[in-house]
């Protein structure tokens, strides 16, 4: 008999004695009822508290910020499906930094080891936990991309912006492969005591656009 | 695909690997007692976790309907859990991944290191995983010529100690930082000999110690916390970003998860990713979560691999009042909670699984019947706080209680002879059967005195009951017992001849008047 039938026969046996799968009590909050701007206010708040970077900007905003945040980037990389107008400024003002990462060009480990910075847009956040939720849409790519360099730049756009978990959950799709992140990488296995930076990016920068 | 299940009885098969103490409790509790560098790193750690978490539980308002959610839903789990799991195998299957089945610990790393060895590595990355801890994984795969490197800065803390994890969530939880800095200048190579003990200059050598490795590593190893069965999805919480360099970078990614870590859907991650965070690390929620549903096309690991563990599991799901142990979340709130684990600390408990919910689940999965692990019932004081802190809400003291009632009955079955405490309890049983007996005993108590001494004090009990003087003096019973003190007291003609079963009646009357 294969380990599958044996192991399945033994849980089976294990229930002989035909335990009931009760119903799941949801009475927990399934919506925050949170405006647009106190979305906004408690995600500052929390991605605060982690030690992230935020800015709030409206659409015009953007561009600069992102340019004001890679000044000292001597190399960049974006996925390739980023919206180019982000980039505009930072171009501008030193171009031929920019390294883009596509499906049928992908760099290497090595070379986005070598990048100083990512940028990259993201799918839903939630405001209460201060997590950002990456889904590998066009404009955030393969998971490396956000992983290896030591500086991430994400813009957040203020409709994306759930209030808790629940609400931000329903709008996924769970089998993409999915990254949350709640600040830059930290630790507390020293004395309990959080300490950021250690693997994953140590610098998490979150650009909040206005609607 | 699913087998038709013939009503074969299948008699519960224990679990084998890292789940057995090699010494009872006791005896391994008494020595880590002795250690006050040990009590006072674990009294610092435990208190600093507990009140981070009792603060961002207290930040929500429905902390216990999601309790309950998490509660209920992990019994569905179980009551369906060989229908989940064939559910799940579709799904993750459907979409490139590849399902094996462990009946134990032994299957289980052979099954690794046959996956391993397909790939041509002798190397290896490691996201923290109890359950490959359980298995005793990375000495297998030492013994067979292949480095396993743990990555978690606590394991790797541990790992370079040549110690063991002593907590399953900060498992250096036992050392400061000064210890850990002592460790990393002895035993990383290339480390700055100018290194300090400031914890974030610790994680930055840790950093660099293990960035190399990550970047060339082919094959990682994970556990899962949660694993979706309609969606066919893993799940890994961490901090640190070493659990997305392993489930990132490598081409081949090897899983190993116990059976019972299912959620029936894809919206049940809702209550569990509010539970987990907070109960654990008493954050709002960890760094990085990181799902992965099979195989994606140019992203990721392209072998995808799950190992489905039992080792004792379907044992632990046959136990009526002790299944629900099955529906921890590995989130540790109950060993920072339990006055026990804080003084003695988890190496104590010998087991993987340490603390409250370890006492329950080491004996559950490898047996009660197990004589390493039939004291570990025993290493609580049942003051229930395991209870409260759980997330789940695993009644660990009525499982506990479950367990030590078993481990008397099993041993009474190995014995033809009445043991001391079968003795003792026979007495005791007669003694408050009645008040009259309680009475005759009583007249015992100058006995008692005799016994103590002119310092008042009994200092050493015969037998079994020599347990309780061995760190601690009994006191020199009183001249009278309170039964005869009332019976004076109140005036009672029988004042001094053995109470009758009528005395409570008279003299409650007496009290009224």
């Amino acid at each position: 008999m294969s380990a599958r039938t044996v192991i399945l026969d033994r849980l089976r046996s294990a229930l002989r004695d035909h335990p009931e799968a009760p119903e799941i009590p949801r009475t927990y909050r399934a919506d925050s009822g949170m405006s647009a701007e106190e979305r906004i206010e408690l995600l500052v708040d929390r991605l605060v508290d982690y030690k992230a970077g935020v800015t709030v900007v409206d659409e015009t905003g953007l561009a600069p910020r992102i340019a004001q945040l890679l000044r000292d980037a001597a190399s960049y990389v974006v996925p390739a499906g980023i919206d180019g107008t982000w980039l505009a400024e930072a171009e501008a003002g030193a171009p031929g930094r920019r390294r883009v990462d596509a499906a049928d060009a992908p760099l290497s480990v090595a070379e986005l080891d070598a990048v100083d910075a990512v940028v990259t847009g993201s799918a839903v956040s939630v405001a209460e936990t201060g997590t950002i939720i990456l889904d590998g849409s066009p404009n955030q790519g393969r998971r490396a991309i956000t992983l290896v360099p030591d500086h991430h730049i994400c813009v957040v756009r203020e409709g994306d912006i759930a209030g808790i978990l629940p609400e931000a959950l329903r709008r996924l799709d769970g089998t993409r492969p999915l990254t949350w992140i709640s600040g830059p990488s930290a630790t507390s296995d020293i004395e309990l005591e959080r300490v950021e930076g250690v693997h994953g990016p140590r610098n998490l920068d979150v650009i909040i656009v206005r609607s | 695909m699913s087998t038709t299940y013939l009503g074969m009885p299948a008699l519960p098969v224990f679990g084998q690997g890292n789940l057995n103490a090699t010494e009872p409790f006791p005896s391994a509790a008494k020595r880590e007692l002795g250690n006050s560098q040990l009590r006072a790193n674990l009294g610092h750690a435990t208190h600093t976790i507990r009140d981070k978490r009792l603060r961002v539980v207290g930040e929500l308002p429905d902390w216990e309907d999601l309790r309950s959610a998490g509660s209920a839903t992990k019994q569905s789990v179980m009551a369906r859990l060989p229908e989940l799991l064939e559910q799940f195998e579709q799904n993750f299957t459907a979409r490139g991944g590849v399902i094996h089945w462990a009946r134990d610990a032994a299957e289980a790393n052979e099954i690794v290191r046959d996956l391993i060895r397909e790939q041509g590595a002798d190397e290896v990355v490691k996201v923290k995983s109890m359950a490959t801890q359980e298995i005793g994984l990375n000495e297998y795969l030492e013994e067979q010529g292949i480095a396993a490197f743990e990555t978690d800065l606590a394991e790797l803390i541990v790992q370079l100690d040549h110690d063991k994890p002593s907590h399953i969530l900060v498992p250096a939880i036992h050392k400061n930082r000064t210890q850990v800095r002592d460790i990393f200048l002895r035993e990383m190579p290339g480390v700055d000999p100018d290194l300090t003990d400031n914890p974030a200059k610790l994680a930055e050598a840790a950093r660099a110690h293990l960035r190399r490795k990550f970047l060339s590593a082919k094959v990682a190893i994970s556990g899962a916390n949660f694993a979706i069965a309609d969606a066919g999805t893993l799940a890994v919480v961490e901090s640190e970003g070493n659990g997305r360099m392993c489930l990132t970078l490598p081409e081949t990614l090897i899983t190993v998860m116990g059976v019972e870590k299912l959620l029936p859907s894809w919206q049940d991650l809702e209550v569990f990713m509010q539970l987990l965070p907070r109960s654990s690390t008493g954050e709002r929620m960890n760094p990085y979560t990181s799902l992965w549903t099979g195989v994606t096309e140019g992203d990721g690991p392209q072998n995808v691999h799950l190992v489905l563990l039992d080792n004792g599991r379907s044992a632990a799901l046959a136990d009526e009042m002790g299944r629900s142990a099955l529906h921890c979340i590995r989130c540790s709130a109950c060993m920072n909670v339990c006055p026990v684990y804080e003084r003695t600390g988890g190496h104590a408990y010998g087991s993987t699984y340490p603390g409250p919910i370890g006492a329950i689940l080491s004996p559950l999965m490898t047996g009660i019947t197990s004589e390493e692990n039939n004291s570990l019932p025993y290493a609580s004081s049942l003051c229930g706080a395991c209870y409260d802190a759980c997330p789940v809400k695993i009644n660990i003291p009525e499982i506990l209680v479950h367990l030590r009632a078993e481990d008397v009955d099993s041993k009474r079955g190995k014995k033809k002879l009445p043991s001391q405490m079968d003795l003792m309890m026979k007495g005791a049983s007669w003694a408050f059967s009645s008040g009259k007996h309680l009475g005759l005993l009583e007249k015992g108590l100058p006995l008692g005195r005799i016994a103590a001494g002119r310092r008042k004090k009994i200092t050493k009990l015969p037998g079994l009951v020599g347990g309780w003087t061995q760190s601690r003096d009994i006191p020199a019973p009183p001249a009278a017992s309170f039964r005869d003190w009332w019976a004076k007291e109140h005036g009672d003609p029988a004042a001094g001849s053995a109470p009758t079963d009528s005395t409570n009646t008279t003299t409650n009357t007496g009290e009224r008047a």
